[in-house]
């Protein structure tokens, strides 16, 4: 374990461990916390798998920890590396296991006082609609063809199908779809994992809530994203499924025997990886692109049964039910972009897992909407805290690779969190604090206990201070509905 | 190793993920401990019957990569057919290690394991036999 002390703070919210630490870094580590948040850290190996990041060939300096870091099982969660084309490497490991978990957010012109006692339906109307749960098969039964098709095309594969909107399209990340997805590299297993669980939410911390707009912070940036105080929205919090989880675990292994083909040396075999320019690399990146693919694709799905579940139970009781999109974005992903290294411009793959993009103003890829303001970053809190809607800055280009947090971070283990939470007595205090919870699995539920996470607050307040991203509104949630 | 028995699995803690020791006195052992040690820690009860049978053929590697090639094969018919074994036959033959595993349909199962990972991994020799630890992403 990196002990403190051999940080260099920065700023308040600043720190790095420098190239010097140990002898195999290739670049330095930047954290991005306060001294508070650090110390929840200590304990455990966050800064040390930030260290071993730090050995990937072809680095771009530094390698940045996000305030919400805690332990991943290999490259830390909340970590984000960039490599320089085209002899930098990739690694599945420092994108994940689950390509493309995001979060999607709707908002609504429903206010929540007119509908506070209709909640309760609402919550079980989404809780069957949304399928959710440890091995729940989907509405929609893909074929192999049809499912290479979701993997080119993304969410447009939803629109021509007739499950989404353009605005819908036009306001997720990438438009909702990477180029250069290849079907061709994904494996049977993997597609035979994905037929049936497009439109599926799975479990774990992958939930569906319904929020209440609580605070604006930015009046301009909230009015133009919709986002009215006292107003119901929905966040959508999933990604690629078994579909993803299968390429990963597909490339994972197939790259243990190719770092040993391009003699590279890593402390860690879950960072195993190959160059971006080797055959490997490059099928690597194609069917990351597929399920990248799926998961936005997938979100949508989701958002359109969550559509259904608000028609289903507000439909005649209030003037108007209708969800509309404000932004998807995804937290585990690898992503060609060019950013100033010193001075000049450079491509690199920016892997970020657990890390949101948070590009600033002036970004050509956002919606026109969007361009002025930066891009929307969807930070989802704990179950029966905040989450929270920010925007990238210019400074996360400069300082980040134009990324920010991506939650709160766990802090308990989930073995101590069953032992000290009773899943049926959290649902009944969440309840109790107006909060309807729908969930597949009690013993799950204490898993996600609010106490087993970060202070969301204090994550948002630490890269608002550092300058990577910009507050739009606070939000609170009023149901969860939870595999 | 645990003088509890010669073989068996615990549950240690991790932050964000699962992690399990495992120990056997041999590597055959260690494979169906870590198998049974990582379907505990996901709630699979199994269906009373039909019972069902899978024939597993892998790549003999090092030990981790055949410890993990064969729990992520498992990990695939949780999903891609809802299956789980609790009865291991197999052994190393020339370069291959195969046989059979015998189960059932999971009768229900409360977290889903998205794949068992190399992190850290190393299976280690004592005078009993063989002790690891496995972290899993959930």
């Amino acid at each position: 374990m990196v002990n403190l002390e051999a940080l260099i703070q920065v700023n308040r919210y600043e720190w790095e461990i420098p190239l010097s630490y140990r002898p195999d870094m290739r670049v330095p580590v930047r954290i991005f916390a306060t001294r508070s948040l650090l110390e929840e850290i200590k304990d455990d190996k966050s800064l040390e798998q930030a260290v071993n990041a730090a050995t990937l060939p072809g680095l771009v300096s530094p390698v940045v920890v996000m305030p919400d870091v805690h332990q991943g099982y290999g490259f830390p969660i909340g970590g984000v590396a960039a490599t320089r084309l085209p002899d930098g490497v990739i690694s599945p490991g420092a994108i994940g296991y689950d390509i493309n978990c995001g979060v999607r957010l709707l908002a609504s012109q429903i206010e929540y006082e007119s509908v506070k006692d209709l909640l309760s339906n609402l919550a079980d109307s989404l809780n069957r609609l949304c399928p959710s749960g440890v091995g729940k098969k989907g509405h929609i039964k893909l074929k192999i063809n049809e499912l290479d098709k979701v993997c080119l095309d993304g969410s447009r594969w939803a629109l021509s199908h007739g499950y989404a909107s353009e605005q819908d399209v036009r306001r997720t990340e990438e438009g909702g779809r990477l180029d250069g997805a290849d079907p061709s590299k994904v494996s049977k297993r993997a597609k035979e994992r994905g037929l049936q669980q497009l439109g599926t939410l799975g479990a774990g911390n992958h939930f569906i809530e319904v929020d209440v707009i609580d605070q604006i912070f930015n009046t301009q940036a909230a009015q133009i994203m919709g986002l009215v105080p006292g107003n119901l929205a929905v966040m959508i919090h999933c990604g690629s499924r078994g579909f993803g989880h299968q390429i990963c675990t597909d490339y994972v292994r197939e790259f243990q025997a190719a770092v040993k083909r391009y003699s590279i040396e890593l402390p860690d075999r879950e960072l195993v990886c190959a160059p971006l320019s080797s055959p490997e690399g490059k099928n690597y990146l194609g069917a990351m692109r597929c399920a990248a693919n799926f998961a936005f694709s997938n979100r949508q799905l989701l958002a359109h049964f969550a559509r259904q579940a608000f028609e289903e139970a507000l439909a005649g009781k209030i003037p108007n039910w209708h969800l509309y999109q404000v932004y998807d974005i995804a937290h585990n992903m690898g992503k060609i972009e060019t950013h100033q290294v010193e001075g000049k411009p450079v491509e690199v793959c920016v892997h970020r897992k657990g890390a949101t993009r948070a590009f600033g103003p002036g970004f050509q890829g956002l919606p026109s909407e969007y361009r002025a303001l930066g891009q929307p970053v969807l930070v989802p809190g704990s179950m029966g805290t905040a989450s929270w809607v920010l925007i990238g800055t210019s400074e996360s280009m400069m300082r980040s690779f134009g990324s920010t947090c991506h939650g709160a971070g766990r802090t308990m283990s989930r073995k101590k969190a069953k032992k000290t939470v009773w899943g049926e007595d959290l649902r009944k205090e969440l309840q109790a604090r107006g909060i309807h919870i729908r969930a597949g699995s009690m013993a799950g539920l204490a898993e996600e206990a609010p106490q087993a996470y970060k202070d969301v607050d204090a994550v948002v307040e630490t890269v608002y201070k550092a300058g990577i991203a910009d507050k739009v509104a606070r939000l609170r949630p009023v149901a969860v509905i939870k595999g | 190793m645990h003088p509890q028995s010669s073989s068996g699995f615990r549950e240690i803690a991790h932050t964000a993920d699962w992690e399990l020791e495992v120990w056997a006195p041999d590597l055959i052992t260690l494979l169906s401990q870590a198998a049974r040690g990582m379907y505990q820690l996901t709630g699979m009860e199994l269906s009373s019957k039909p019972r069902v049978s899978r024939l597993i053929t892998l790549q003999k590697k090092d030990p981790e990569t055949m410890l993990i090639d064969f729990l992520n094969e498992l990990l695939y018919l949780v999903d891609s057919e809802n299956l789980a074994f609790d009865h291991f036959d197999l052994q190393f033959k020339n370069d291959q290690l195969n046989g059979q595993v015998d189960g059932a349909k999971i009768a229900s199962i409360q977290k889903e394991i998205k794949a068992a990972t190399y992190h850290n991994l190393i299976i280690n020799q004592t005078g009993q036999g063989f002790i690891t630890k496995i972290v899993f992403d959930v």
